[in-house]
């Protein structure tokens, strides 16, 4: 048996591990188009910031981890594939035959469509070398503005700031992270930045970036705006690695549709991670989450499956992201939005930057928020997915969302 | 045979001995605050409940850390950060569904149960056997971490 996976970032090694870790014998191919060994995009902020060094981003840290598993990570990059040969074309001329296939190729960043957005001051921030670009190119003091205050963006705010840059943050919704906070928290988060000397616009767009004179940059905005910088990092949403399948009769939407077994439809040929759409927990539809949380879950299912084991049936993850702004840590699950005739309990105290909003469907707890809390925020999660009817613990949370964690250990028989 | 932390809340008094003891142990100070145990309060029905982290055998957190700063330490059971690999992303913490790891806003890291390596404080310093540290089998605390770990996993 020969499991082929594409794409060694979080999902393909996950997915190669759990492969091993139930079936000693089998070959696994891991193919992965970086020159770096597997690391986390999620580990670039730290980078950035200096707080550890490119090593640290490793998802593994033993030299001979992958050798000693008998996971053959093989340095190339996929560009077609034969479902009917069971082949995987590769790049360097060579093809691999598989027995079971996993497509673990994540996503990239869009570029929109701007008038010189490719000019050589625009960066995104998604890859390792995008990382090292960025570095070289922020020097303290330098006029950085970041398009997008949506999670990446968000999440790279900070690194920007602690490397010396004069920032301005420029999202063409109403608040920061609209697609992950509502309008209260939301604009707390952009509060609290424009607080720390941040720049925020909100409400606008870059509409053509130019070679500056006294900056290298210079950025139009819509309306009579300009600013001047050195950089511009664009971070305004990411897209499934999917182009490579186009030959092929795997059906794709936004990104790979698989079924609750992790696969696509076609038989022995299995996606994970960002490039999947798959089950939302909360909204029962295929949905591209492209979060690290969903591509551990996706890959050690997708691994069994591939492998036979019974049990292995996806219910669906909870989207959920925690953000650290230059201090304040908020964090979002589910339907934060809300459900349809569902109903809410919420603490807001703006000056203290703190909020809590739940947000039932019956007593059933389906998504919330939270602004400034570090404690036993997973319990949210657990509330969510386990589905727990709340019972008299509904109207509690409502006159005081904060205690969760009671709700949890009552509905749990922890007490009984 | 593994051990693990057997919590009853019926035998919990509310005393804190246990929060003080974790606090100690793990920050060298009496400070309940930043205890890894803690117990909470049910004022309405007059009870207490101690709470910490299961041990997971398929650790949420574990799983979801993208720099394997959480680890098993194969004497214990215990799923335990390595502090100079943990970057905060604070991304654990979501992902634990009991809500057992947090982020510290002084370390910039996370902050978890470890057993205290085999020989938790807790549960010397608890005064009414509510925390004691026996042989894992079907405590009460064992099977609510599998029922979890059932609904959260398999589907229905
Ligand atoms: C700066 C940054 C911060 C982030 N922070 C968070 C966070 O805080 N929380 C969170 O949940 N998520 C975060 N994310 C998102 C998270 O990193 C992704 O969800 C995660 O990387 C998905 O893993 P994956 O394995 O599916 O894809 P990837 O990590 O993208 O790995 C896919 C790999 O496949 C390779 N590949 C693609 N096509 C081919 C091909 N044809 N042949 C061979 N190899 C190929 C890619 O080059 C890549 O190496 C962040 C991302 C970035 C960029
Ligand atoms: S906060 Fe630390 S331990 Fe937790 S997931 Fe992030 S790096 Fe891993």
């Amino acid at each position: 048996m020969h499991h082929v996976i594409i794409g060694a970032g979080p999902a393909g090694v996950i997915a190669a591990e759990t492969l091993r870790k139930y079936d000693k014998k089998s070959a696994i191919t891991l193919i992965g188009d970086e020159p770096e060994p597997p690391y986390s995009r999620m580990a670039i902020p730290y980078l950035l910031m200096q707080n550890i060094e490119e090593q640290g981003t490793y998802l593994r840290k033993g030299n001979d981890h992958y050798r000693r598993l008998a996971i053959d990570l093989c340095h190339d990059r996929v560009i077609g594939l034969d479902t009917a040969q069971k082949q995987v074309h590769l790049q360097n001329d060579k093809t691999l035959n598989y027995d079971k296939l996993l497509i673990a190729t994540g996503s990239h960043p869009v570029t929109p469509p701007i008038p010189g957005i490719t000019l050589p001051g625009v960066n995104h921030c998604w890859t390792l070398a995008d990382a090292r670009q960025i570095a070289a190119k922020i020097k303290p003091g330098s006029k950085v503005v970041l398009m997008g205050a949506g999670f990446i963006g968000c999440i790279i705010l900070e690194a920007l700031v602690k490397r010396g840059a004069e920032l301005t943050v420029v999202e063409q919704g109403d608040r920061m992270v609209p697609r992950m906070m509502n309008e209260k928290a939301g604009n707390l988060i952009k509060r609290w930045c424009i607080d720390k000397g941040i720049r925020v616009l909100t409400s606008t767009r870059v509409e053509a970036v130019e070679s500056g004179q006294a900056s290298r940059l210079s950025i139009k905005l819509a309306g009579q705006t300009t600013l001047a910088a050195d950089l511009l990092v664009s971070a305004t949403g990411v897209q499934p690695n999917i182009a490579f399948l186009k030959n092929t009769d795997i059906k794709t939407e936004q990104g790979i549709l698989i079924d609750r077994h992790m696969q696509t439809s076609v038989a022995d040929i299995y996606a994970a991670g960002d490039v999947a759409q798959g089950l939302d927990f909360s909204s029962g539809e295929n949905t591209v989450q492209a979060i690290q949380p969903t591509a551990a879950e996706h890959a050690q299912i997708a691994a069994k499956n591939m492998l036979g084991l019974p049990g292995a049936r996806f219910q669906g993850a909870v989207n959920m992201n925690v953000l650290d702004t230059l201090g304040l840590i908020s964090s979002s699950f589910g339907l934060w939005m809300g459900a349809d005739s569902g109903d809410q309990a919420e603490r807001y105290d703006p000056e203290n930057f703190k909020y809590l909003n739940l947000q039932f469907a019956d007593d059933v707890l389906v998504g919330a928020t939270t602004i400034g809390f570090t404690q036993h925020v997973g319990v949210l999660r657990g509330l969510i997915q386990n589905k727990m009817h709340l019972r008299d613990w509904k109207p509690r949370l409502q006159q005081d969302p904060s205690r969760v964690m009671d709700a949890w250990l009552a509905t749990h028989q922890v007490l009984a | 045979m593994q051990k693990s932390l057997h919590l009853d809340a019926y035998k919990c008094t509310g005393c804190l001995q246990c929060e003080m003891a974790c606090s100690y142990e793990k920050e060298g100070a009496f400070n309940p605050a930043k205890s890894r145990i803690k117990v909470f309060t049910f004022h309405d029905l007059g009870r207490f409940s101690p709470y910490t982290c299961t041990q997971c055998a398929e650790a949420w957190c574990l799983h979801a850390c993208p720099v394997e700063a959480i680890t098993t330490n194969v004497a214990t059971g215990a799923k335990e950060v390595n502090e100079t690999l943990c970057v905060g992303c604070k991304v654990c913490t979501i992902s634990c569904p009991f809500g057992t790891i947090n982020y510290n806003t002084e370390t910039h890291k996370v902050d978890k149960c470890d057993l205290c390596g085999g020989d938790p404080a807790c549960a010397k310093a608890c005064p009414t056997e509510a925390i004691v540290y026996i042989d894992a089998e079907q405590t009460g605390y064992d099977k609510m971490q599998k029922y979890a770990q059932l609904n959260l996993t398999q589907g229905e």
